[in-house]
């Protein structure tokens, strides 16, 4: 049988997905189902002085109106998951619909059920609200000045947490021969999976069970959190997303909404059902980025860097969102020194509450930050001292031989080769072909630039002990059963819950190699807390490194268990039975053998087992990972900016990535795609704007630039592959490493497109109006 | 509320009628009042393509159109796609150059790549990825889905 661990296999859910018969959340039907609508604040800051809903409870077709006050004692307030330690956390209360204040445009206010969803739409515009408007703060820098709006009574000043890591960074100032001091800002991005948020409630008041169908990224973990919220005992509670449209982080939040049809669901013992439209989506979903980083770096003339200094002022939104407070700093801040050796960090980060919407993590959440800042000041500190970024580069490298490396932020990178995946993308792009290419270019008048962006990320999250230390309020091991079913057909439980990223294929890849049988006969089943033991769920690179290992971990014990009875049957000693390709045979008499099959079914049969041993042949795995994946590689971009537009043009995009072995090359280069056009779309197109009152001006695919099929060249993708020493797949992850290094990547490139105008930096979005502004003299960027 | 009026359209071969509020867009009917849920909505503004079906053959995004509209109608989602068991060589590409991940705006951008694939049965990878235009999918980078209009391009005959 051809090796499947490593092979481009066709995916085993898009036979359903290419169908039209995916199992979306929006899709379910229930009989008698009423269809919910929430009614959001058109206001970014204002006292609520009353609530009339009396218009509405009379329209026809409408079934109930719920206001904050109806929630009392039912549904509590919405938790913070990530509390950061040592960092004066103040987590204000967020109530799932307001009832004193309202504290962005699409706080809920009321929640309408009616008969149908253009009814329960009609009802919202009947519900009176008196609002006492309130001055509003929209800037994270401005809402810690004083006299600012306050959004809680109890956070002061609206800095909700103050976090600092690494060590002192003096020496490496008072050292330096070059000190670069760059700001930047990390603008506000909208995740924007292509499915809105949608939830489906139902109740059985006879036997407590809530059946919640719902867009999650982490099932169980909203399990755990809405039972508190909403007082179900957790064996009450069942949470399924099957097909989930695209997540990016987006949900992984706990939000009320989810909450509240719950609750009706509940209240009036019917199904309920409620699908977040995209404008709602705009302006409820979680958000992600924006802060700014006040930025220094400490070098040697000789392109030697010594120390980095950062100070980041992070907008959180209204509220502290579940995972929204880790981002800024445990998975930006720890990461700052990127692939370099630098002995000398400091980050602190100040997380600051404004009249926006709650951010928390989005695809790659606080990486691509971090890797933004110290691409950006490799690439300023190799142009002061006039010398080529990727001589910069290989000069700081961590070298290949100094793995485990311990970073003045207090990681243990497991392992890497970070000249190596450079050394592949400077081949694959012939970079000294395209400096050539720029010389000529520029006596042409025309401006061609190459940007460089050598990343290492934390993935694989991760150890559940450094988890608690970090203020996770969750494990983040994950959990696997491995199935044999008498035919020898298998069905893998995975406590993860990928919505995109292809593991029903990669999952059973893995199983099916290790067990010697086709992939065909292995299913893979995530997304519902009743059918799985526990799980944290799709997020930060940390499906295939964790719930991959608990799945191997759990085939080992499976096949640990198979090889007894294998003996027994074959009559020889365990220790005299191999196993290879699916087939148990007797050590060198290769024809006194057992399939596998045969073994499974007398598993099950039971009628001749080993002494002792109980019948069925199934495994569980509790896998918790030792450290995290350090994920790493070398991108390259190359850009042409009109002179006469300002328009920007990918010419050419490397991409080498190092995720460790590859179970599917065809899945990986996908994941690679995806997340190198998230990237891009940060650095040239996408942004979220608010006005001062706090209204988001990009509230559309109108206003909100998206990227689109015609932006972009094919890519030139590779890899290279170092394992991770510490799980069993020595996989890594790739889910987060486009979005990470891409964006650097083409900033870099068009700042060095753009050296004869004398630019050193440029504010993300890279819009054309912006470039021809400094390329017609107006320097005004 | 307005009055219901009656409709009869056809989708995917089977002759439907329906009373409809004057309101309902076709893109509700077919997933609310038909129970055909493979066609869907990323957005409220007609820009996303995911809900795109054919229309008496041609792609129209089905947001858009009142069902009241598509009365008398042919109409062609996702699920009529396959014929006789066998996938359209459309869905085949799709599912060979990895076209999709979270198989969201998957159904949609099937149906954008018919009707690029109609007006132009061997288009350039720029005039695929102009006709791409229409979805905006978040998942894929596009690349694949490009190399899957290319793939059925080659098999389709045209
Ligand atoms: S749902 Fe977005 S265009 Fe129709
Ligand atoms: S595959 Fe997810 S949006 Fe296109």
């Amino acid at each position: 049988m051809a090796k499947v661990f490593g092979a481009a296999v066709k995916r085993r859910e898009d036979p359903r997905l290419i169908r039209g018969k995916g199992r979306y959340t929006d899709d379910i039907r229930l009989p008698g189902m009423l269809y919910a609508a929430i009614l959001r604040s058109p206001y970014a800051h204002a006292r609520i002085r009353k609530i009339d809903a009396e218009q509405a409870k009379k329209l026809p077709g409408v079934v109930a109106v719920f206001t904050g006050a109806d929630l009392e004692g039912k549904v509590g307030p919405i938790p913070t998951a990530w509390l950061p330690p040592d960092s004066d956390m103040k987590t204000p209360a967020h109530p799932a619909l307001a009832k004193e204040k309202v504290r962005y445009v699409g706080d809920g206010v009321a929640l309408v059920v009616a008969e149908d969803r253009y009814i329960a739409r009609d009802a919202l515009d009947l519900i009176q609200v008196d609002y006492e408007v309130l001055p509003t703060v929209v800037d994270a820098e401005k809402a810690m000045e004083e006299g600012a709006p306050l959004l809680h009574d109890d956070v002061p000043k609206n800095v909700a947490f103050h976090w600092q890591a690494g060590n002192d960074p003096a020496p490496a100032f008072h050292e330096a021969e070059v000190v670069i001091r760059q700001s930047f800002r990390q603008q506000r991005l909208i995740p924007n999976a292509m499915e809105p948020r949608a939830a489906v409630a139902q109740y059985n008041s006879g036997s407590g069970e809530m059946t919640l169908y719902i867009t999650s990224q982490n099932p169980h973990i909203h399990r755990v959190l809405l039972s508190n919220i909403l007082g179900i005992p957790e064996h009450k509670l069942r949470i399924v997303a099957v097909d989930v449209g695209g997540g990016f982080g987006s949900k992984i939040a706990c939000y009320p909404d989810e909450a509240l049809v719950a609750f009706a669901a509940r209240e009036l013992g019917r199904p309920v059902k409620w699908s977040e439209g995209r404008s709602e989506n705009f302006q409820a979903t979680t958000h992600g980025r924006d802060g700014i980083i006040h930025a220094e770096l400490a070098a040697k003339k000789d392109g030697t860097i010594l120390g980095l200094r950062l100070r980041m002022v992070a907008n959180m939104g209204a509220y502290l969102s579940t995972a929204g407070p880790g981002v800024p700093t445990i998975l930006f801040g720890l990461i700052t020194p990127g692939p370099y050796t630098i002995p000398q960090v400091h980050v602190e980060t100040y997380g600051v509450l404004t009249n926006t919407t709650p951010i928390d993590a989005y695809r790659g959440a606080g990486r691509p930050e971090a890797t933004y800042v110290i691409e950006r000041l490799v690439d300023l500190l190799a142009m002061e001292l006039g010398m080529d970024p990727v001589e910069v580069r290989k000069k700081n490298f961590i070298p290949a031989d100094a793995f485990p490396y311990h970073t003045a932020t207090g990681l243990e990178y497991d392992s890497g080769n970070y000249q190596g995946a450079l050394e592949k993308a400077l081949k694959m792009l012939d970079y000294e072909g395209w400096r050539k290419k720029q010389e000529e270019a520029r006596k042409e008048g025309r401006y061609i630039g190459i940007g460089w962006s050598t990343y290492v990320e934390i993935c694989g999250l991760g150890p559940s002990q450094v988890a608690g230390a970090v203020g996770f309020q969750g494990g983040l091991y994950e959990s696997a059963t491995v199935r044999f079913h008498p035919t020898g057909k298998v069905t893998v439980f995975t406590g993860t819950s990928p919505h995109g990223q292809g593991e029903e294929t990669t999952f059973a890849q893995v199983v099916a190699d290790r067990f010697g049988i086709p992939v065909e006969d292995v299913e893979v089943v995530h997304g519902d807390t009743d059918r799985i033991a526990m799980g944290w769920g799709t997020y930060g690179s940390r499906t295939t490194p964790v719930g991959g290992s608990a799945i191997a971990v759990a085939a080992e014990r499976v096949l640990e268990k198979a090889t007894k009875i294998a003996a027994h049957m074959l009559e020889v000693a365990e220790e005299d039975v191999e196993f290879e390709g699916g087939v148990f045979h007797v050590k060198g008499m290769p024809d006194k053998q057992a399939k596998i099959q045969d073994v499974v079914l007398q598993a099950y049969l039971a009628w001749n087992l080993p002494q002792g041993l109980e019948p069925g042949l199934e495994a569980q795995s509790f896998y918790d990972p030792v450290n995290f994946t350090y994920p790493f590689g070398a991108h390259a971009c190359v850009t042409e900016v009109d002179g006469e537009t300002g328009e920007i043009k990918i010419l050419k995009y490397v991409a080498v990535d190092d995720c460790g072995p590859i179970i599917n090359p065809m899945i990986v280069e996908g994941q690679v795609h995806g997340g190198v056009v998230q990237g891009i779309g940060q650095a040239l197109y996408e942004e979220a704007v608010y006005d001062e009152n706090g209204q988001l001006l990009t509230g559309t695919f109108q206003d909100y630039a998206m990227p689109k099929a015609r932006f972009f060249p094919m890519f030139d993708t590779d890899h290279t592959v170092t394992p991770a020493p510490h799980n069993p797949l020595g996989v890594k992850g790739v889910g987060e490493t486009g979005t990470i290094a891409s964006t650097p990547a083409v900033v870099n490139s068009v700042v060095d497109a753009l050296r004869p105008f004398g630019v050193k930096d440029l504010e993300m979005p890279l819009k054309p109006e912006k470039i021809w502004r400094i390329l017609s003299g107006g320097k005004k960027s | 509320m307005a009055e219901k009026k009656a409709i009869a359209l056809q989708v995917n071969g089977t002759q439907y009628t329906a009373e409809v509020e004057p309101r309902l867009l076709l893109v509700h009917l077919l997933r609310d009042v038909l129970g055909l849920t493979g066609t869907h909505i990323g957005c409220d503004t007609s820009q996303c393509g995911v809900c795109t079906v054919l229309m008496d053959g041609r792609a129209v995004k089905s947001c858009s159109v009142l069902a009241v509209q598509a009365d008398g109608a042919e109409i062609t989602t996702v699920e009529g796609l396959a014929q006789n068991g066998h996938l359209h060589p459309v869905q085949e590409a799709f599912w060979e150059k990895h076209g999709l991940q979270c198989g969201f705006c998957t159904p949609g951008a099937m149906m954008v790549a018919i009707g690029i694939l109609q007006e132009n049965p061997h288009p350039s990878e720029e005039e695929i990825r102009q006709g791409l235009n229409g979805i905006i999918c978040r998942c894929t980078g596009y690349e694949n889905i490009v190399r899957a209009v290319q793939h059925a391009a080659e098999r389709m005959p045209g």
